[in-house]
C-alpha cells in the first residue's frame, strides 16, 4: 500500500473522501498489526476513540483536524503519561501540557500514542530504552534492525505508517539520524524556534524539537504548527514564523550550496560518499553553484559535544530525587540513601555514565579544563559556520556514516555509539537548522540520508533544498 | 589514569548515585576512556576565545513583571511518591 500524506489526506478530509473516524480506525488497524515493533511506550485505543468523539462535535475549521500524530515519550502530555523512557519517571502523569504538544492539540490533531526513545534521549539506536528496544519497520524477518535514535520510535512509526507525522527532539541527531535510518524525512529546525515548555531536559543549551513525517512538503505544514514564540521557555526566539508549505519553491536557480571538505571521513562507506557526490550533481544541474568550504574545526565537535551534553544533562537530571514526582527507592534509611538509591535504582546504565560524566567536567578543579574549554572550542565550531554561509546558502553532507546497524550490534564501546552522531553534532553545537532527508540506498537496500543545513532561522531555504532534492530523486 | 576508585566514589557521590563494586570498575574504564578521548581538545588554541554558553541569537524579551497566583499545590503534589498534609513527605532527617 503506498503511504498517504498528510497533505493529500487534509484534502480528503475536507472534501469529505474519508471521515475521521475511517481515517484514524485505519491508523488504530496498522498499529495493531505491527505491536512487535515496540514502537510506542503508551498507547490506548480507547484514548483514541474519545479524541475522535470530541472531535466530531466539534464544528470548527482546524487545520489539522483529525490528523493521527505520534509524540515522542518526552514531551509532557495531559492526556497519557510521560516517561522519557526512564524507571524514574514510569509512573509520571504530568499535569500540565508542553508547548509543542498544546499546539498540535489547538489545531485538531489526534494523538495516537508516546514513542519510545532512548532513556532520557541519550543514545542513538534506541536501545536504552527502559521499555525494550524499538524495531526499525525497514528490517528483515531475523535481522531486526535498529531504527537509529534518540527519536527511534516516533521515526519508526511514521516509516511503518501508524501515523501522518511524528515529534522528536534532538539535542546531537535525535531527529536526523533516525529519520536517516528509517528513510523518512527529519528536521531539527534552529535553536529557539520552537519552545522547550514541558520538554524532559536533557541538554538545554542544545535540546530542540522538531518534525518527522513521509515527505517534505509534510514537514513544513507541521514544522509551523509547532513553532512559535513562548515566554515560558527563556531561549524561545520572537521570529516571525512564515507559511513554510505556502512560501515552498524548489528553484534553486543561483544558490550557492557549501560542500565541507572536513566531512569526507575516512572509513566512510563507499555508497555514502556516492549519495553525497549523486546530490551534488543534482544541484549543479538546477543551476546551483557549488562551492567547496572548510569548517576547520569539524573533527572537535563530538568531544567538545561529549562534554558540554553530559554537564548540562548531570544539572538538568538533579531533580530526579524521588521526592517530587516519579519513582522512589523502597531503601530510605535516611534521606541520602533516599536519594542515592533512588538514582541508582531508577536511571539506566548510559544515563548514569553521562550524570557521572558531566558531574566530574563541571567539578572543582576540572570545569575551566574541560567544561570551560569546550564551551570554547564550540564558539570557534559556531564562527566556522558563520564564515561559511558568507559564502554559500546551504551546506549539503550525508546524514549518518552508516545504514542501519543490526540491533543486536554490540555497541560496548561508548566512543564508537557515539561517532554516530559525527555529521550532526556540528550544526547542533551552532544551533543552526537541519533537515534529514531520504536520498538513495545501500547494497542491503536500505535508506541513506542526506542533510542539508542552512542559517539561522532560515528554515524555508532548507525545506525548499529538500523538496528539490526529494522530487529529482522520486 | 584521570579516574581512580577514589575518584568515581567522589563522583558518585556528588551525583547521589550509589554503585556497587562492579559497576564502580566499568565507569572507571567507562569514563577514562572518554576523558582520554575530550583530550584532543587541547590541540586547539583558544586563546582569547569567548566560551559560548548560549547559542540563541535573540535577545531576551522582557515581560511585565506581575505576579500569578494559580494555587495548584494539589496539582503539583499529584505526582508525589509520599505526602502529607499538602506537602512533599521524607525520611526523617533530624537525628
Amino acid at each position: 500500500m503506498s503511504k498517504s500524506s498528510l497533505k493529500q489526506t487534509l484534502q480528503d478530509l475536507e472534501s469529505k473522501k474519508i471521515s475521521i473516524r475511517e481515517l484514524n480506525q485505519d491508523y488504530l488497524k496498522r498499529i495493531k498489526e505491527k505491536e512487535n515493533l515496540n514502537v510506542f511506550i503508551h498507547f490506548s485505543e480507547d484514548n483514541i476513540l474519545k479524541q475522535i468523539d470530541n472531535l466530531e462535535k466539534d464544528n470548527s475549521t482546524k487545520k489539522l483536524k483529525g490528523i493521527p500524530i505520534a509524540i515522542k515519550d518526552l514531551f509532557c502530555t495531559k492526556s497519557m503519561p510521560t516517561t522519557a523512557a526512564s524507571k524514574i519517571l514510569q509512573n509520571f502523569n504530568p499535569t500540565y501540557e508542553s508547548f509543542v504538544t498544546q499546539k498540535l492539540l489547538d489545531e485538531g490533531s489526534i494523538f495516537i500514542g508516546k514513542t519510545n526513545l532512548d532513556e532520557f534521549a541519550m543514545g542513538s539506536a534506541t536501545n536504552t530504552s527502559f521499555f525494550g528496544n524499538t524495531i526499525n519497520p525497514l528490517s528483515k524477518e531475523n535481522e531486526p534492525l535498529a531504527p537509529g535514535g534518540s527519536s527511534g520510535g516516533s521515526a519508526a512509526a511514521v516509516a511503518a505508517d501508524l501515523c501522518l507525522g511524528a515529534t522528536g527532539t534532538d539535542t546531537g541527531g535525535s531527529i536526523r539520524q533516525p529519520a536517516s535510518f528509517c528513510g523518512v524525512v527529519g528536521i531539527k529546525p534552529t535553536y529557539g524556534l520552537c519552545s522547550r515548555w514541558g520538554i524532559a531536559a536533557f541538554a538545554s543549551s542544545l535540546d530542540q524539537a522538531g518534525i518527522f513525517s513521509h515527505n517534505v512538503e509534510d514537514a513544513s505544514i507541521l514544522l509551523q504548527s509547532i513553532a512559535g514564540f513562548d515566554q515560558r521557555d527563556s531561549t524561545s526566539a520572537k521570529v516571525d514564523i512564515p507559511n513554510y508549505f505556502e512560501n515552498l519553491d524548489d528553484d534553486l536557480n543561483g544558490k550557492t550550496v557549501g560542500i565541507p571538505k572536513e566531512y569526507s571521513i575516512d572509513g566512510t562507506p563507499m555508497e555514502i560518499s556516492q549519495i553525497w557526490e549523486d546530490a551534488i550533481k543534482v544541484l549543479e544541474k538546477k543551476g546551483v553553484e557549488v562551492k567547496n568550504i572548510s569548517l576547520p574545526h569539524t573533527k572537535y565537535a563530538l568531544p567538545t559535544y561529549y562534554i558540554i551534553a553530559p554537564a548540562e544533562a548531570s544539572s538538568n537530571l538533579a531533580r530526579y530525587d524521588g521526592v517530587k514526582y516519579g519513582f522512589r527507592s523502597d531503601e530510605i534509611d535516611s534521606l541520602d540513601a533516599m536519594y542515592e538509591n533512588t538514582r541508582a535504582q531508577g536511571f539506566g546504565r548510559e544515563v548514569k555514565r553521562r550524570i557521572l560524566i558531566g558531574t566530574y567536567v563541571l567539578s572543582a578543579g576540572y570545569y575551566d579544563a574541560y567544561y570551560l574549554k569546550a564551551q570554547k572550542v564550540r564558539k570557534l565550531i559556531a564562527d566556522d559556520f558563520n564564515k561559511a554561509f558568507k559564502e554559500c546558502d546551504f551546506i549539503v553532507t550525508p546524514t549518518a556514516p552508516s545504514a542501519a546497524f543490526p540491533l543486536n550490534e554490540k555497541q560496548s564501546d561508548p566512543i564508537k555509539m557515539y561517532l554516530n552522531d559525527v555529521f550532526t553534532v556540528p550544526a547542533s553545537l551552532a544551533g543552526l537548522p537541519g533537515i534529514s532527508i531520504p536520498f538513495g540506498k545501500d547494497k542491503n537496500n536500505l535508506p541513506l540520508g542526506i542533510q542539508i543545513l542552512g542559517k539561522h532561522f532560515d528554515e524555508q531555504q532548507v525545506f525548499n533544498v529538500a523538496l528539490s532534492l526529494e522530487r529529482s530523486y522520486e | 589514569m584521570k579516574i581512580d576508585k577514589n575518584t568515581i566514589n567522589k563522583i558518585a557521590r556528588l551525583s547521589r548515585i550509589k554503585l556497587d563494586d562492579k559497576e564502580s570498575e566499568d565507569y572507571i574504564k567507562d569514563l577514562n576512556s572518554i576523558l582520554d578521548w575530550v583530550e584532543q581538545l587541547n590541540e586547539v588554541n583558544t586563546e582569547n576565545v569567548e566560551p559560548l554558553s548560549n547559542i540563541s541569537s535573540s535577545i531576551l524579551p522582557k515581560r511585565e513583571d506581575v505576579s500569578k497566583d494559580t494555587n495548584s499545590s494539589e496539582e503539583i503534589l499529584e505526582n508525589a511518591p509520599d505526602k502529607l498534609e499538602g506537602f512533599f513527605a521524607v525520611p526523617k532527617v533530624v537525628e
